[in-house]
């Protein structure tokens, strides 16, 4: 297959289903018949789909809890640097570190650092804001946003032929098949 | 914890809904519908109620606090208690998208849009009050932590200083968990749109969303996280509103049972308010399929199981204040049994206990009239709580050669049917530019949703 052109003029090829079952199916035999970058698009999540496509773990939780560490310990050091450090008062004869009382701003940090760190880190891992892509240049693809499930096997991926490919898929029995422009 | 529908339960979907179908309904409601005479009266009157609004703040900041009835001793009057009373409502707009996410509730996805969004709204009105009282709501930004040239900082062991955290997160995390929500469904929009212009503006708040299953993936996975850390905000956030009186030695305030009947209290008025929304709208949008019958009953037993916790709490309110020994705290009920404000208090009972208990019957809980009356009838309860908890404790305390007598006058009714007014016209405007219902989760309602063997 050394034939494929080294940068190719397409950015992949596109299958059209009518159902997440069908989707999940072609996803999964593309995978074992060796393809790997390739993505499936759906109106709604499926969580077979990436399982099938061979995306397996994100790193959105993690991220998650990075986030509401920073917040906490940030949150908790912010209060005890003010009270102890930067200006400490003798409030009712209560210690500078009255830690009990910091709980709830800690807490409200915790909960802020962790949910924008997640919000943005999600749209980040998935390169959003994006507003262009090559998928939008197929007409069809509107109606991934709508009642129609897509499989793009990417020209990227060191297997990809566009004659073969195309055949490959075709066997996959979709509603239609589009090459994907720049 | 699946919610296994009874044989003559109504079903959470209409019949006869395809994936297609479903985008239609909900999108051309904001996309294709003509601006009805219903809508735009609606709109009038919330924006009529903003201009007084406006112009009660207006004579507020030029004045100041003074032209309010509050005075020494009751210095907090009806800015706290409409503060408390919307947050309250706020409330379960984040328990139907995050509680009842976690839990696997799925009859929330039609309903979750638009709750969120009275969260948002509501949190708004809320925020108001705090700074409009502050009689300097220039110096607001004193609140937060920030290195100031005056080398002092917020005191931290005040739970006011808490409220300051608690209700600035929950705004931001409400604000960004609605917005998630909605950027798959502003993708929906933008390919439906016609109009070039429409079409842009869809397509910017929608990012670029394709749709990608790795997308969906890590989208899912935030989504799941996002509603696990709402869930102890949203229990956090009343609490700390409840802080406010609980920490305090005023007698009816310090008491440790102010937390969790906050909290029910909350959820109790929230979900009154939800179909007091939600009940027009399904009507006048022909949304009977997907905000059906289920949804309204499934509402209604949740009214009546916070009531109820409710009602526990007024019960230990009056037991605890004559077993506690306390001379203060028998007074305290005495005067909201007899006191000048008695009249508030028995209302009280009767619009929040008393009436409410009509939802045992299953021939109201399937009456969308009688829903929706019970709702209003539970909102004013609410508020009228509120009130008594505020006013009865502040206007006669300790000493009675200090004892006053609180009236609100008319700037202080502006100023809260101002805040009514901006919400019914943020829920007009939204309606009309949002899809008011989850598309996305709505489809996974369906049965070919799922996968299945072949």
């Amino acid at each position: 297959m050394n034939h494929a052109p080294l940068s190719p003029a397409i950015y992949g090829i596109l299958a059209e289903f009518d159902s997440s079952t069908d989707l999940v199916y072609a996803a999964r035999a593309a995978y074992a018949a060796g393809y790997r970058k390739m993505d499936a698009y759906s109106p709604f999540p499926i969580e077979e789909a990436s399982e099938a496509i061979g995306f397996h773990k994100t790193r959105v939780p993690l991220i998650v809890l990075l986030g509401g560490l920073l917040g906490g310990l940030s949150g908790f050091g912010l209060q005890y640097w003010i009270n102890v450090i930067s200006y400490p008062l003798n409030i009712g004869g209560k210690p500078y570190d009255s830690w009990p009382a910091f709980i709830v701003p800690t807490f409200e940090m915790t909960i802020l650092f962790a949910g924008l760190a997640g919000v943005f880190g999600m749209f980040a891992l998935n390169g959003l804001p994006m507003p262009y892509h090559p998928l939008f240049n197929v007409d069809r693809f509107s109606d991934v946003t709508r009642d129609k499930f897509f499989l793009c096997v990417e020209a990227a991926d060191p297997q990809f032929d566009l004659v073969d490919t195309q055949r490959f898929m075709e066997s996959l029995k979709p509603l239609s098949i589009s090459e994907v422009p720049h | 914890m699946m919610d296994v529908p009874w044989p003559d339960e109504p079903p959470v979907l209409g019949p006869g809904q395809t994936f297609g179908s479903m985008t239609d309904t909900i999108a051309d409601a904001v996309l294709t519908r003509p601006i009805g005479l219903g809508w735009l009266a609606g709109l009038a009157i919330g924006m009529g109620l903003v201009a007084i609004l406006m112009a009660a703040v207006t004579y507020l900041f030029l004045i100041g606090v003074g032209i309010w009835g509050i005075n020494i001793p009751v210095g907090w009057g009806f800015a706290i208690i409409n503060f408390v009373w919307w947050i309250g409502i706020g409330h379960a707009g984040t328990l139907i998208s995050a509680i009842l996410l976690l839990l696997k509730q799925t009859w929330r996805n039609s309903i979750n849009r638009f709750a969120e969004a009275m969260t948002l709204f509501a949190v708004a009105c809320a925020g108001m009050f705090p700074l409009l009282h502050m009689g300097r709501p220039w110096l607001a930004y004193w609140m937060f932590p920030y290195p100031s040239s005056m080398g002092v900082w917020p005191q931290f062991r005040s739970p006011l200083v808490w409220d300051v955290f608690a209700v600035s997160t929950y705004a931001t995390i409400s604000a960004v968990f609605w917005y998630v929500g909605l950027v798959p469904d502003f993708a929906t929009m933008r390919e439906k749109a016609s109009h070039p212009l429409t079409k842009k503006v869809y397509g910017i708040l929608g990012l670029g969303w394709r749709g990608s299953a790795r997308h969906w993936k890590r989208y899912e996975a935030l989504y799941i996280l996002l509603a696990g850390i709402a869930t102890p905000l949203v229990l956090s956030v009343h609490t700390v509103v409840s802080f406010d009186f609980a920490i305090s030695i005023v007698p009816g305030w310090h008491t440790t049972i102010f937390p969790p009947y906050f909290v029910a209290g909350a959820i109790y008025s929230g979900f009154a308010m939800v179909l007091v929304l939600a009940i027009p709208i399904r009507h006048y949008y022909h949304l009977e399929s997907m905000i059906t019958m289920r949804h309204l009953q499934n509402s209604a037993k949740i009214m009546l199981a916070t009531g109820l916790i409710v009602a526990y709490g007024y019960f230990f309110e009056a037991f605890i204040a004559f077993y506690s020994g306390s001379t203060y705290e028998r007074f305290m009920m005495q005067n909201r049994w007899f006191g000048p404000y008695a009249v508030f208090y028995w209302s009280l009972i009767l619009l929040n206990l008393v009436i409410p208990q009509v939802l045992w019957v299953p021939k109201i809980r399937a009456n969308t009239a009688w829903l929706f009356l019970i709702s209003l009838v539970i909102l004013v309860g609410m508020w009228l709580e509120r009130f008594i908890i505020i006013i009865t404790s502040l206007s006669r305390d300790f000493l009675p050669s200090s004892w006053g007598h609180y009236v609100a006058t008319r700037w202080d009714y502006a100023i809260f049917f101002g805040t009514i007014g901006f919400f019914a016209a943020a829920i007009f405007i939204f309606i009309r530019i949002m899809p008011a219902i989850s598309i996305f989760e709505m489809r996974t309602l369906l049965p070919e949703a799922e996968v299945k063997a072949k």
